[in-house]
């Protein structure tokens, strides 16, 4: 059974008035387990419509979505455990932060699930960790921290709740590229801990290329495509279509393709295509 | 849920209300209010009527956004109504319940008090109807330009009405949005009784305030970095123009301000 389910899931905004818009429109998709999904399409494709609903924070016009099976919005009363179990880290979400130290930041969701001060603890200790904040930032006003640090901290307070689905929006944006490899690598590294499903937003078709084992092409409020990465990127003229690029190792690969230099297979992380080059080079490659 | 609040209610249009010159509208509309509280019998709430009902068909703003406008009023004419009614003296009387006591002085006053309040209302409305609040505030500014010889921050004042105006739909989408991300660690801001309501409120104001100081503190470097320096010899996107219909506009106002006068004297 799939963790996640969306069923028929619509939803529209502004019904009746001159502004009335379809954002996501008639969705079906399901989220195995353990899965680590890169989700990507244009601006105004739905994605923030989509994982809002998600984690019940909107209410579906039509459809359903199912966590573990059940429908989230059958009883009234389940919503905020919902939430719990689906954590949802906005776009920016430093300017969410509000406590005076960075642990009372982070300790803001489990104290809401009403867990004991021992487990909150450890919860915000370990998170911390996992992040990447060092232990004396703890009691530093989150204010006074660097921008990829605030970061950190509000992915943080997200986790702290141990969210069975954690979904990120675009946990990159903005930020160095030095910032944005040390995000992507603590959360590929908890993904891999806690074996917990993720979903990922995401500009970068190189970023969910590195991490995702499926790819979620958004499209018009529908799913255009929802594959591994591999079956996805062979899809190049619809991508290319939608707007999308293709990651650039595969279009350096592509271009290769075109000179004669052909590889056995579609290349679409750097560390494989760098592995693919040297051991064409070292076995003195045929085609060249 | 904080999509439905609006705020100068501008309604764009088409029409000859919405071209003319807003410093015409206002001063139009300041002559307006005076006529109405200069008119001291019923029909020389008539004047008033009668330039409600020409203004809003000119304007062509539907009568349905007009009742809308008076709708929030509806308790004060009510008890408006009901007070001059019952307490009034005067005239026959023509019902009596211990001190309450209806009497025809009652009844046209009441009926005048109501009818003034909704014209007001009516008027004023159509006025920010037809006028984007932008235009609105530069209007203000030129009529209050004289006050600058008194040493009076009017460029400043109308520069802080614009800004804040502008900023009201931004302060919006982001409070929600910050609504929506602590709803996401689990606040709780539906249920509890006031004071928790209250509590729950921290994690959203404090982010608000911090992302509004924030916001003014990059305008405010945008400005300098443009060589913003306040209103003087500063030129204007819109400039004010005011022409025939603006004229024909005022004197027909003035006819009718002048006819309320006159019929307060012969009366």
């Amino acid at each position: 059974m799939p963790i996640l389910e969306a069923q028929e899931l619509t939803y529209t905004y502004s019904i009746g008035s001159p502004f009335e818009k379809t954002a996501v429109d008639r969705m079906n998709l399901q989220i195995e387990q353990g899965e680590f999904v890169g989700i990507i399409g244009h601006t105004g494709s739905g994605k923030s419509t989509l994982m809002q609903m998600l984690n019940g924070l909107l209410k579906p016009t039509s459809g359903k979505v199912l966590l573990d099976g059940k429908d989230i919005w059958e009883k009234k009363a389940d919503r905020r455990q919902v939430r719990f179990q689906v954590g949802l880290v906005f776009q920016y979400p430093e300017y969410q932060l509000f406590e005076e130290t960075v642990y009372r930041d982070i300790a803001f969701g489990p104290k809401n699930m009403g867990l004991s001060e021992e487990e909150i603890d450890r919860r915000v200790r370990q998170t911390a960790e996992i992040v990447g904040l060092r232990e004396e930032l703890l009691e530093k006003a989150p204010y006074a921290l660097s921008g990829g640090q605030k970061r950190r901290v509000a992915i943080a307070g997200v986790m702290a709740m141990e969210p069975k689905v954690l979904i990120l929006d675009e946990p990159t944006a903005g930020l160095d590229p030095k910032g944005r490899v040390q995000i992507l690598e603590r959360l590929s590294q908890y993904h891999k801990r806690t074996g917990c499903t993720i979903l990922l937003v995401s500009h970068s078709m190189e970023d969910v290329a590195k991490y995702a084992s499926r790819l979620l092409v958004l499209r018009g409020g529908r799913a255009a495509c929802y594959d591994a990465p591999a079956n996805v990127f062979s899809r190049k003229e619809e991508l290319e279509e939608m707007g999308l690029a293709l990651p650039q190792i595969t279009r350096v690969f592509a271009a290769l393709r075109e000179k004669g230099i052909v590889f056995p297979e579609e290349v679409y992380t750097v560390k494989y295509g760098a592995a693919m080059l040297l051991e064409r080079l070292r076995g003195g490659g045929s085609s060249c | 849920m904080l999509k439905d609040i609006t705020l100068g209610q501008y309604f764009p249009m088409d029409s000859v209300v919405h071209r003319m010159d807003a410093r015409f509208k206002i001063i139009i509309t300041m002559l307006y209010l005076v006529m109405l509280f200069l008119g001291q019998r019923i029909y020389c709430l008539l004047a008033g009527l009668l330039f409600t009902v020409t203004v809003t068909v000119c304007s062509k703003i539907p009568a349905k956004m007009i009742l809308k406008s008076i709708k929030p009023i509806v308790p004060i004419l009510m008890v408006t109504g009901l007070l001059n009614l019952l307490l009034l003296d005067g005239g026959d009387v023509l019902w009596q319940w211990k001190f309450l006591r209806i009497t025809t002085e009652g009844i046209q006053t009441s009926v005048f008090m109501v009818v003034r309040i909704c014209l007001l209302i009516a008027g004023t409305s159509l006025l920010t109807y037809t006028t984007s609040p932008i235009t609105l505030t530069d209007a203000i500014e030129h009529l209050l330009s004289p006050l600058k010889k008194l040493k009076m921050p009017v460029h400043e004042l109308a520069m802080m009405m614009t800004i804040a105006l502008r900023f009201i739909p931004t302060l919006i989408e982001e409070t929600d949005k910050i609504m929506a991300a602590q709803k996401a660690r689990g606040a709780d801001m539906e249920s509890g009784n006031l004071l928790q309501r209250a509590h729950a409120l921290v994690p959203i104001l404090i982010p608000l305030f911090v992302s509004a100081f924030r916001r003014a503190e990059e305008l405010a470097l945008a400005m300098e970095c443009r060589c913003y320096h306040g209103g003087e010899g500063r030129t204007r996107l819109r400039i004010m123009q005011s022409g025939a219909r603006d004229y024909i506009a005022l004197s027909l106002m003035l006819l009718l301000f002048a006819a309320v006068i006159l019929l307060n004297t012969l009366m």
